[in-house]
């Protein structure tokens, strides 16, 4: 009995480190980021911040960073990742309709076509379609870069939604169906409702990968009025490389939406991956 | 997962009346449900690759882009890039981070795993929630929160390892610059990339335990086998689908680690190039850029890429994945 104890206690120990390890860097960016200059670069570093500041939150918010104001770089981040969740949503629950409802032929062509897209490089499609949008006259465009976040987030949105219109009992549609609902009416008044859940889960998903996307916009947007926040936090951190305060306060204010969105959906992203893997 | 084959199946044709009419009435539901997204990938990924191909046969630079063919170089570019020990060092510095990485990856997040399911369960959800944190940090973030905490004034970890005695460490830690040398960069790169990956590992293990029913280690331990001996005769075997499944994702994205890689030393440090950012500096990072180099390294890294890729596809079918 002692013996159960003791390793019950060991385990909680070792719970409480590994949650210490995970949670430490991101805890060290938001203390920073409340911490006045001085105590930043004290020689014995404080691990809460001894006289919290806004300073940082401040100066972040006010201040331009190249000639530009925070909030555009939030408006473009924020106007970028929502047109990829509307488009990508309405793509991927055609798509997993298709799927989950329908056996067709190149049914599992076209998964296995989902499946593959997901391991391409997509660091090394940047040189083509650099040159793709530059012949559309899409280039530094926002609308260009939406283009390209679509086609990352819709084969993932598909994999894991279609898990979710399979859930739906066929039955209900059919009972729709005999009560003289056509097949439009029967997917926007009994799918789209019980699938809700799933799609904000997946909109939640195809939100990230855009707000966190960085070598795309990098790359294809020129004007510093239509960059992204990742690309405000590169400039930032490769011009000021000695503000950590205000490079942590800007980090805070970039990472904290996503963990909250990400505690949200983690479930489901974790069986959008892997799905099947553990069928047993 | 509900199968609802089933329901759609066409039934065996026993009173099929002859080859006069059809076996099955074509539908185009499903197609005009799936053409948008084929187009869009077709348009956005399938096309470019083939793309990238057809210019790692050609030179692309500056009078390109304003508007000139293409000038046919045959196999120059490859040659170029074989004979280039640079391109031999990126290769290198590619493999070894990939290997350190996803080893490192692999084993603790496994640990984490198996540890999240001894845990009790508020105490494992508190656990989970807290690496969870880890993996949602964005690329760009955790990239400069890393370089923040190996800075070489006001850093952390060179504060600690200046108090630590120095018969453990060493001395001369006070400002010591991580990002000097490849070696210590792409330890920072590690610690940061496999802090960022063990947490889906974890997850992902740790739904696996759960589907193994608990009498099979009962049975074990009434049979004397120790913890370690069942892991590897219970959790192993029955696990192998996922952690090869885990496998392949960790080396696919870690061969490709470009961001925080690009964001911790940049475009100027080319000592510490790995494939993706040599393929980008050619192509974007000069005055004089070089899109046809560029895409003959990018095609380099995806070929490496797609062998991993079938044994990916392989077990995502065998899974019932496309079923």
């Amino acid at each position: 009995m002692k013996h159960r104890k003791l390793r019950a206690i060991g385990f909680n120990a070792l719970g409480v480190i590994v949650f210490v390890a995970a949670v430490f860097p991101v805890f060290w960016m938001v203390s920073t980021a409340f911490k006045p200059d001085d105590e930043i670069f004290s020689t014995t570093p404080h691990p809460v911040p001894a006289h919290p500041t806004l300073d940082h939150f401040s100066s972040v918010l006010h201040d331009n960073v190249a000639e530009v104001s925070f909030w555009t770089y939030f408006r473009n981040s924020l106007g970028l990742a929502l047109a990829t969740v509307l488009v990508s949503g309405l793509l991927a629950l055609l798509a997993a309709t298709a799927v989950a409802r329908f056996r067709f032929r190149f049914r599992t062509t076209f998964l296995i076509m989902l499946l593959v897209v997901q391991m391409v490089p997509l660091e090394a499609l940047v040189i083509p379609l650099f040159l793709d949008l530059k012949k559309l006259e899409l280039l530094n465009s926002l609308g260009g870069l939406v283009l390209v976040y679509i086609g990352f987030a819709v084969p993932f949105a598909i994999l894991m939604l279609r898990g979710f219109v399979a859930a739906v009992p066929k039955e209900l549609e059919e009972a729709a169906a005999i009560d003289g609902a056509g097949p439009v009416r029967v997917f926007f008044s009994v799918l789209l409702p019980l699938v809700a859940p799933g799609l904000v889960a997946t909109s939640i998903f195809s939100f990230i990968t855009a707000w966190n996307e960085f070598v795309f916009a990098f790359t294809f947007l020129d004007d510093q009025d239509k960059a992204t926040l990742p690309m405000m936090m590169q400039y930032f951190f490769g011009h000021n490389g000695n503000a950590w305060g205000s490079i942590m306060a800007a980090s805070t204010l970039l990472t904290l939406p996503v963990i909250v969105f990400f505690l949200a959906v983690q479930r489901r992203m974790v069986s959008g991956l892997t799905a099947g893997a553990v069928k047993g | 997962m509900l199968d609802t084959a089933p329901a759609v199946r066409t039934a065996p044709d026993r009173d099929d009346p002859g080859p006069a009419r059809p076996r099955r009435r074509f539908r185009p539901g499903p197609y005009l449900l799936i053409l948008p997204t084929v187009a869009v990938i077709a348009v956005l990924m399938f096309w470019p690759i083939v793309q990238i191909g057809i210019m790692s046969f050609q030179k692309v630079g500056t009078r390109q882009l304003r508007g000139e063919p293409a000038e046919q170089v045959g196999l120059d570019n490859f040659r170029t890039i074989v004979d280039d020990p640079f391109f031999w060092q990126t290769l290198r510095h590619t493999v070894l981070f990939a290997v350190v990485a996803v080893v490192l990856t692999m084993v603790v997040g496994t640990l984490i795993g198996l540890l999240l399911n001894k845990l009790g369960r508020r105490m494992a959800n508190v656990v989970a929630g807290g690496v969870l944190v880890a993996w949602a940090t964005p690329p760009v973030t955790a990239a400069i929160i890393f370089s923040w905490l190996f800075g070489s004034t006001g850093g952390l970890v060179n504060w600690t390892l200046d108090k630590l005695p120095d018969a453990l460490v060493g001395g001369g830690w006070d400002d010591h610059n991580w990002f000097a040398t490849p070696l210590s960069t792409y330890t920072v790169l590690t610690i940061c990339v496999v802090w960022q990956a063990c947490p889906f590992v974890a997850v992902s293990v740790l739904a696996g335990l759960k589907s193994v029913p608990s009498e099979l280690y009962e049975a074990a331990r009434v049979d004397g086998s120790s913890a370690w001996r069942s892991f590897w005769s219970i959790t192993v075997p029955l696990l192998k689908p996922i952690f090869l499944l885990l496998i392949v994702m960790s080396i696919i994205w870690d061969f490709k680690v470009f961001t925080q890689l690009f964001i911790m030393s940049g475009l100027a440090n080319r000592d510490a190039f790995n494939l993706s950012l040599y393929a980008y500096s050619e192509a974007f990072g000069s005055l004089n850029p070089k899109l046809g180099m560029g895409s003959a390294i990018a095609v380099v890294l995806t070929l490496l890429l797609l062998v991993v890729t079938a044994v990916y596809v392989r077990v995502m079918v065998r899974q019932g994945e496309t079923r």
